[in-house]
């Protein structure tokens, strides 16, 4: 590759460049003998294209001049024979050097995908999924063209070349002089454009970008836009932006089209000499008219690979940043991973505890701060805290989302970080806050973590998530494709399939971050009803706002900037009068506010009606006789009036229930 | 042609959107003639850039005839100053080459820039005229690709095609009128080549463009199983789905591969074919035209010229099949182009309509139905009735009907039957700037638009000064933690507001239309929980949203149903009750059940 150095020595060839040149050759190196005989190939093609002006000249010196035209038919057969013997080489050549390529980056895809695989939450955090998607994509096609066209055009016309170079100088070095004349200049101007015009390229591109950001956010917020009717608003947003792409690409053209012609023009001025000088010389004897003929056609043949040497500058430069953003991407590690002693966890029991764990995304600002839990198995555990509280944070560390930046987290008493990322995550079942659903059928997502389930469980799974009534309203029930492609589902119902998924998983131990938040109050009920019975045998983490979902675990933890501040049951945190307390009657408040007739703000809990009295709600084994107490009504503010209406809001699963008790079971289940 | 670069690999920019190739349509007559009514404001332009062209391919031409002069008239006779003058000339003529080209390319640049520009902004305004139901169908990503993707095929036929198919067609009838005037015989014989370059040409189109679409649809089978596991990672890596995934993946790669190799194969074929149908004419050339010579029909001259002709000839056809690729797709855009452009906005503004007066008494639904499929009715003979200043509030099970309510009020949507009237004037008889003017809505998920949250909350109102967007968050009570960002008001959000939780984002979105100062308040209350807090923010926020305003609010919160001034119960696209919260609750209705059901649920608890 000495001339792709030649090649790009012209402008900015950063130092890196070989180095990356010689990463990616490794790449090549399965295919080491295809590129071989692809580099034969092009010699010999190259040395063949050669041998037509050659013959040219043959026939009108010895043949036309001299009157022997029994050279004629020879001439032309060979001119023929070449052809296609140059014909079928080139197509070997060609095809060799495109499988090469298009090998070299199947692999490299595949090497990437892989690669995207193990790399961890925390790289997703921050990676753009447009970034990541060019690399994959723009970059790796780039690369394709610069491996299978640009190399070869390059070595093919660095081949060509120097041998026309070599034959014109045998035949009239003179004349050659001469009509290099030319050649600094084209040469100028190939680096000049590569210079300038790629610039251009690369700024038409950037506010091709900006103009499409523009557009995505116009279509996406359509709603907004119209609602506040600012439509002329968007329309000159868009306009300015719109021009100023044209702008930048009347100005790319226009670049281009000062060199490209002003090549050609080189060319013609090449030939002019040729014509002026070499006339003269054929005048004066000293040249023969096939010599003249022949030059002017090598030099066709000439001017053909400085010409391309611009768009493989071009291609090169484009392909050398394309393989900085791979590697880049290759060279990321993935934070979690596998430890070399990693051994597969047995069939999970449940127990997790949190030792002294700490837990950080940069190192710098503490999420979690020495945590300290310990949960048996079966034991449903709810975390209660502000946003930002590192609420997700504490569950992502049991399936090794994130690795502890202090401390350990120990699952059935091993460290998370000695077993198997597969054994791990295998049996823990997770409904993320986002709910992400691929564009597949209802039944391939259920079974997205378990694809050989069949469909009895995918079926109760589905009951179990309330999702299975909807399902069968839809024509084609479970092998109705959702997701971008298909039926668009409401977030509540994008919950459910997503918490049917993580329960068809059958895992041991139940992540559950605000799995129910897009869920109507009356859903929710009724998913947690269903959960009752599926969480008892499970160890669960269930991150949740709505306190009727926090009430009934068996433990709750209150976590302020990454602490405890407060554990214990409900009944205990509300006789605490701590954090919990305060929220649970803020969230009353919200409830009861301006209760009929005070349709004033300054809402003050205590003084209405014993419905929802704070103190109520602390009422130590209040209604536990599985009656209704007073403050299930709650906020009605009329107590005997309200509609009581039997088990239907007497579901508070209070009744029977042992405070502190370790398993608790039907916890949603109202009518006992 | 450097702009027409990518050839192989099908150009990852069309990757994203399936719906694409699949039928490969003709060109399509009516479609050009459509397009042509964006280019003819710029006729002119054009025509001097067609002129030029002419200039650009004759000189370009004139090369091996020039040669033939020189060496028949100057050279064989020892003219010094023949040779020295034609010299010159060829250089002279190139020159002129230089300068058109230059002028050309610019004009035609310039001028396909702006027919672009026209037709990429005549869809967008068109866009922004398009109702809720065209939002409803279309996802984002394909709305998007049509002004993006296929603008810019249009583009690449415009800028890049157009010229070299002119071109190309000039230069090929060019050699072959000089060839013809040059000899005649020897033209013939020339020619004979062409049948096998058509015929080539032929064989080889239908394949590759078949094979091109493959590798379009493969590599798009690739970015879409990409974008999805990379969008995906998180719950790929939950369920330990790497392996299932990478096997899938792999397989869609190699699909990708396989056409890919069929392209391959193709072009290897196809362009050593044309070289070498290429040397068959000039091997027939000095054959032929070397027998001519010797009967002295020819001059050594003109076989040099033809030579030079020969291989001039066959460059053009090689990319006109490159061009005629590019013409394919760019019709089909056009065409995806127009089919938007046809589209109907399904709200219209009624010719004399005329602007909506202050909203002063009320607002009624008069026996409205509506459904967004006509056939399948929403709403059934809805009559409700807010006074100014009031709030009202919707109430029922999802699918009610009730979003459908607020959307008919901003009149995103008509109803088939049945009117809506401001102080009793039908919202159809009046100008829908006017309307919305006087509305503010706030939607369910809230949406943040790239830019400072300033810029955010300014969106209600664009004139409002810097301090009315302080006293609007203020309002809301997200003034603090606005503050909190260590660029206040400046900080830069993005679309998707990942630096704002959900809480904070609703209280913006509040922010925005306070500062519109709405008569009419247009409110769907987020279902989604906040932490404890942050919902008593935004009750407060909606109180102050809400004080003096006529209101039409999807409540779920109970504050906000038990202080509306009246409660509509919606099922099942009907009004099944309505009256106070206190007067539906003691009638022990539809509305009491779902009170005690949706409420209970939520807090019921001591």
């Amino acid at each position: 590759m000495k001339g792709g150095r030649a090649g790009g020595g012209s402008s900015a060839v950063q130092p890196g460049t070989m180095k990356i040149l010689r990463r990616l050759l490794q790449y090549q190196r399965p295919y080491w003998y295809l590129v071989f005989s692809s580099l034969a190939l092009i010699f010999v093609v190259s040395g063949l294209g050669l041998v037509t002006p050659w013959i040219l000249k043959w026939v009108v010196d010895e043949g036309l001049s001299r009157g022997n035209y029994r050279l004629l038919l020879p001439a032309a057969l060979v001119i023929f024979l070449v052809a296609v013997v140059r014909g079928a080489l080139t197509f070997a050549q060609r095809y060799t050097i495109q499988y090469t390529s298009n090998r070299i980056i199947y692999d490299l895809r595949n090497l990437l995908y892989n690669h995207l695989q193990q790399l961890s939450f925390g790289f997703y955090d921050q990676a753009q999924t447009g970034q990541l998607m060019s690399r994959l994509t723009a970059d790796v096609e780039t690369l394709n063209q610069f491996l299978g066209m640009g190399l070869v055009q390059l070595t093919s016309n660095i081949f060509t070349f120097l041998g026309v170079l070599t034959v014109l100088f045998g035949l009239d070095w003179r004349l050659t002089l001469v009509s290099m004349a030319t050649m600094p200049f084209l040469f100028y101007a190939v680096y000049q454009m590569a210079r300038k015009v790629r610039p251009m390229f690369y700024q038409v591109q950037q506010q091709m970008a900006v103009l499409t950001a523009t557009l995505q956010e116009n279509v996406t917020g359509m709603r907004v836009v119209k609602a506040f009717a600012r439509e002329d608003h968007e329309v000159g947003k868009f306009q300015k932006d719109s021009r100023e792409y044209m702008r930048r690409n009347v100005t790319a053209a226009r670049l281009q089209a000062f060199y490209v012609p002003f090549m050609n023009f080189l060319t013609a001025a090449s030939t002019a000499l040729i014509i002026w000088y070499g006339g003269l010389e054929v005048t004066r004897g000293r040249l023969s008219l096939g010599t003249l003929i022949a030059f002017n056609t090598y030099l066709t043949q000439l001017v053909m690979p400085v010409r391309m040497l611009g768009l493989f500058v071009n291609l090169a430069e484009r392909a050398m940043a394309s393989s900085q953003r791979i590697f880049e991407l290759l060279d990321t590690r993935a934070e979690v991973q596998d430890s070399p002693t990693a051994r597969p966890l047995p069939r999970l029991g449940g127990h997790v505890r949190f030792d002294h764990a700490s837990f950080s995304y940069d190192g710098k600002v503490p999420v979690l701060d020495d945590i300290n839990l310990e949960v048996q198995p079966g034991q449903t555990i709810a975390i209660l805290g502000a946003t930002g509280s590192g609420k997700s944070s504490l569950i992502n560390l049991i399936p090794r989302f994130y690795d502890v930046t202090g401390g350990r987290v120990l699952i059935d008493g091993q460290d998370v970080r000695d077993v198997t990322l597969e054994s791990l995550r295998r049996q823990i079942g997770v409904v993320t806050q986002e709910t992400f659903l691929f564009s597949a059928t209802l039944r391939e997502n259920i079974a997205y973590g378990k694809p050989e389930a069949t469909m009895e469980e995918i079926i109760r799974a589905a009951k179990a998530a309330h999702i299975h009534d909807f399902i069968m309203t839809l024509p084609r029930r479970y092998d109705t494709i959702i997701g971008e492609r298909g039926v668009g589902l409401s977030g509540g119902q994008k919950q459910r399939v997503a918490i049917a998924r993580a329960l068809l998983m059958d895992a041991r131990i139940l992540l559950l971050d605000e799995s129910t938040s897009s869920v109507d109050a009356e859903t929710e009920y009724r998913i947690q009803k269903a959960f009752a019975e599926l969480l008892q045998r499970r160890t669960s983490f269930i991150i949740a706002q709505r306190l009727s979902t926090v009430r009934n675990a068996d433990r709750i933890i209150v976590l302020e900037r990454g602490r405890i501040v407060e554990e214990g049951t409900h009944e205990e945190l509300l006789g605490s009068g701590g954090i919990y307390s305060r929220i649970y009657h803020l969230q009353l408040l919200g409830q009861k506010e301006a209760a009929p007739g005070e349709r004033s703000s300054a809402p003050d809990p205590v003084e209405e009606g014993s419905g929802y009295h704070p103190g109520a709600g602390i009422r130590p084994g209040g209604a536990a006789e599985g009656r209704p107490g007073p403050g299930m009504s709650f906020g009605l503010g009329q107590p005997g009036k309200g509609p009581h209406r039997g088990g239907s809001i007497s579901q508070a699963g209070v009744g029977g229930r042992k405070p502190g008790a370790g398993v608790s079971s039907s916890h949603f289940d109202p009518l006992k | 042609m450097w702009a027409g670069g990518g050839g192989f690999g099908g150009g990852p920019g069309h990757g994203f959107d399936r719906a694409d190739g699949a039928g490969l349509s003709r060109i399509n007559r009516k479609v050009l003639l459509r397009l042509w009514e964006h280019i003819w404001p710029f006729r002119f332009y054009f025509l001097l850039g067609v002129i030029l062209m002419f200039i650009v391919s004759l000189s370009g031409l004139a090369g091996p005839y020039l040669l033939k002069v020189a060496i028949d008239q100057y050279i064989t006779r020892g003219d010094l100053a023949g040779v020295t003058r034609i010299a010159l000339i060829y250089l002279g003529l190139f020159l002129l080459n230089w300068l058109a080209t230059y002028s050309q390319t610019y004009i035609i640049s310039w001028t396909g820039q702006s027919v672009i520009f026209s037709i990429r902004m005549g869809l967008f305004q068109h866009l922004q005229r398009l109702g809720f139901t065209f939002y409803d169908r279309l996802e984002a990503g394909r709305i998007m690709s049509r002004v993006t993707n296929d603008v810019d095929a249009l583009n690449q036929l415009v800028s890049s095609g157009l010229v070299s198919l002119v071109n190309d067609f000039l230069t090929i009838f060019g050699i072959i009128i000089i060839m013809i005037k040059m000899d005649y015989h020897l033209a013939l014989v020339s020619f004979t080549t062409i049948p096998l370059i058509i015929a080539l040409v032929a064989f080889f189109q239908i394949r590759m463009t078949r094979a091109f679409h493959r590798v379009r649809r493969r590599i798009a089978d690739v970015n879409a199983t990409l974008q999805e596991s990379i969008s995906g990672m998180k719950t790929i890596q939950a369920f330990s789905r790497e392996e299932v995934n990478l096997q899938r993946f792999d397989s869609t790669n190699q699909e990708n591969l396989q056409a890919n190799l069929q392209v391959a194969t193709l072009t290897s074929v196809f362009f050593p074919m044309v070289e070498l149908i290429g040397a068959i004419g000039t091997s027939l050339v000095v054959w032929y035209g070397g027998w001519q010579i010797a009967g002295h029909q020819v001059s050594l001259g003109t076989l040099v010229a033809f030579l030079g002709y020969v291989t001039r000839f066959f460059m053009p056809i090689r990319d006109l099949s490159q061009v005629y690729n590019l013409f394919l797709s760019a019709t089909v855009s056009t065409e995806r182009i127009f089919e938007f452009l046809d589209e109907e906005p399904d709200v219209k503004e009624s010719p004399g309509a005329e602007e909506l007066l202050p909203l002063s008494r009320e607002i009624r639904f008069e026996e409205v139905t509506f459904g967004y499929d006509p056939s399948l009715p929403v709403l059934k003979g809805v009559n409700l009735q807010a006074r100014a200043g009031e709030t009202v509030a919707l109430v029922g099970p999802t699918g009610a009907g009730k979003t459908s309510i607020i959307n008919l009020l901003g009149r995103f949507y008509d109803p088939q039957d049945g009117r809506i009237t401001v102080d009793g004037t039908d919202i159809r008889a009046v100008t829908l700037l006017s309307l919305r003017r006087q509305m503010g809505v706030v939607l369910q998920d809230t949406f943040i638009f790239s830019g400072t949250i300033k810029e955010n909350i300014r969106y209600g109102r664009l004139e409002a000064t810097d301090e009315e967007v302080v006293a609007a968050a203020q309002a809301v009570g997200a003034h603090d933690f606005i503050l909190r960002f260590p660029e206040g008001y400046d900080t830069e959000v993005n679309e998707r507001g990942s630096k704002l939780s959900v809480g904070q984002r609703q209280l913006l979105a509040f922010a925005r239309a306070l500062i519109a100062n709405p008569r009419i308040l247009i409110l769907d209350e987020a279902t989604s929980s906040v932490d404890a807090y942050t919902e008593l923010l935004i009750q407060q926020a909606l109180e102050r949203l809400l004080a003096g305003r006529t209101a039409f609010v999807i409540a779920h919160r109970l504050s906000t149903i038990r202080n509306a001034a009246r409660i509509y119960v919606i099922e099942d696209g009907r009004v099944v009750e309505s009256g106070r919260h206190d007067e539906l609750l003691a009638r022990d209705g539809r509305y009491a059940e779902l009170y005690q059901k949706q409420f209970a649920g939520a807090v019921a608890t001591h």
